[in-house]
């Protein structure tokens, strides 16, 4: 068994508004800051900002593809810069170690999603187990 | 400013449901196709146990104890741990917060950081613990500009 190699880069964007408010809905966050075009300035923001849980979303859409969903042990975010609208992130993952821990076989990777400018709007660090290979590439390998 | 003896403080316990067609909704903001989130009975995301916003609330919730300045408060840190697969739709979780931190720190461009710390843990119908999350927020020691602090250790 080995660790697939991450897919290729995932650019999202450019991000919206939409998309903030919906990532708000959906997870229950409703601060304003986000949406609220007056109350971001009263706040000293020329606009709203991201909630950093969406980008964090992100790297774990990412990440599950690559991993598989069901194979999630350990998701750590730090958040680091702000994303604004009209940014244009891109999502990438590289594996950090592989080792066996309770039986399982485990994989550490560190996720980055950073903006247009180079900036990084947010890193995550997360565990997997290492996903069986599926039947089927198998066959295809073979073949 | 922060209360430092705000740590140890727990939230009453409180429950939350899985449910599949709030995986789905989740799913799809974070533009996610995987077939896990959208089938039968779909495992959660990884940073789906945020969604404790539709389920915690007064006294289930500790983290006012900490008295986080609102303007200078951001979101320094989350971590969700799994101790299993994660949770599927169609589960009860019984969930409890409390305090576990409060730390401070010198900011990289000077400044005092003060970081606090909640964990929530997450247990199925059988008592086991299947997941905690873990909130670290931090106060700035002036409204935030371009630019987020971040932990350094």
């Amino acid at each position: 068994m080995s660790v697939p190699p991450p897919p290729p880069p995932w650019v999202v964007g450019p991000v919206t508004r939409t998309d903030f408010v919906r990532y708000q809905g959906a997870s229950g966050d409703m601060n304003p800051i986000h949406h609220d075009e007056e109350f971001a300035r009263a706040a000293g923001f020329p606009t709203p900002f991201s909630v950093g849980m969406w980008q964090a979303g992100l790297l774990s859409t990412y990440a599950t593809d690559w991993l598989g969903a069901e194979n999630v042990r350990l998701f750590r975010v730090r958040f680091k810069e702000q994303v604004w609208p009209g940014d244009t992130l891109t999502c990438e993952g590289t594996v950090l170690r592989e080792y066996d821990q309770d039986g399982e076989r485990r994989v550490d990777v560190e996720l980055t999603c950073r903006r247009q400018t180079g900036g990084v709007a947010v890193t995550a660090w997360a565990t997997f187990v290492v996903p069986e290979p599926s039947p089927d590439k198998e066959a295809a390998h073979v073949a | 400013m922060v209360n430092h003896h705000a740590v140890g403080t727990r939230g009453a316990p409180f429950e939350m449901d899985i449910e599949r067609g709030k995986i789905r909704e989740f799913a799809r903001a974070i533009r996610s196709t995987n077939p896990a989130y959208f089938g039968e009975r779909p495992v959660i995301p990884p940073t789906f146990l945020t969604t404790t916003f539709f389920w915690q609330e007064g006294d289930a919730d500790p983290w006012p104890a900490v008295e986080l300045d609102q303007k200078r408060g951001l979101h320094a840190e989350q971590e969700y741990t799994f101790f299993g697969p994660p949770p599927r739709a169609g589960t009860r979780l019984r969930c409890q917060s409390y305090i576990s931190e409060i730390y401070t720190k010198q900011g990289r461009r000077g400044g005092e950081l003060t970081f606090a710390v909640m964990v929530t843990e997450f247990r199925d119908e059988t008592g086991r613990l299947v997941a905690q999350a873990k909130l670290t927020g931090v106060e700035t020691a002036k409204p935030p500009t371009d630019e987020q602090p971040t932990e350094r250790s």
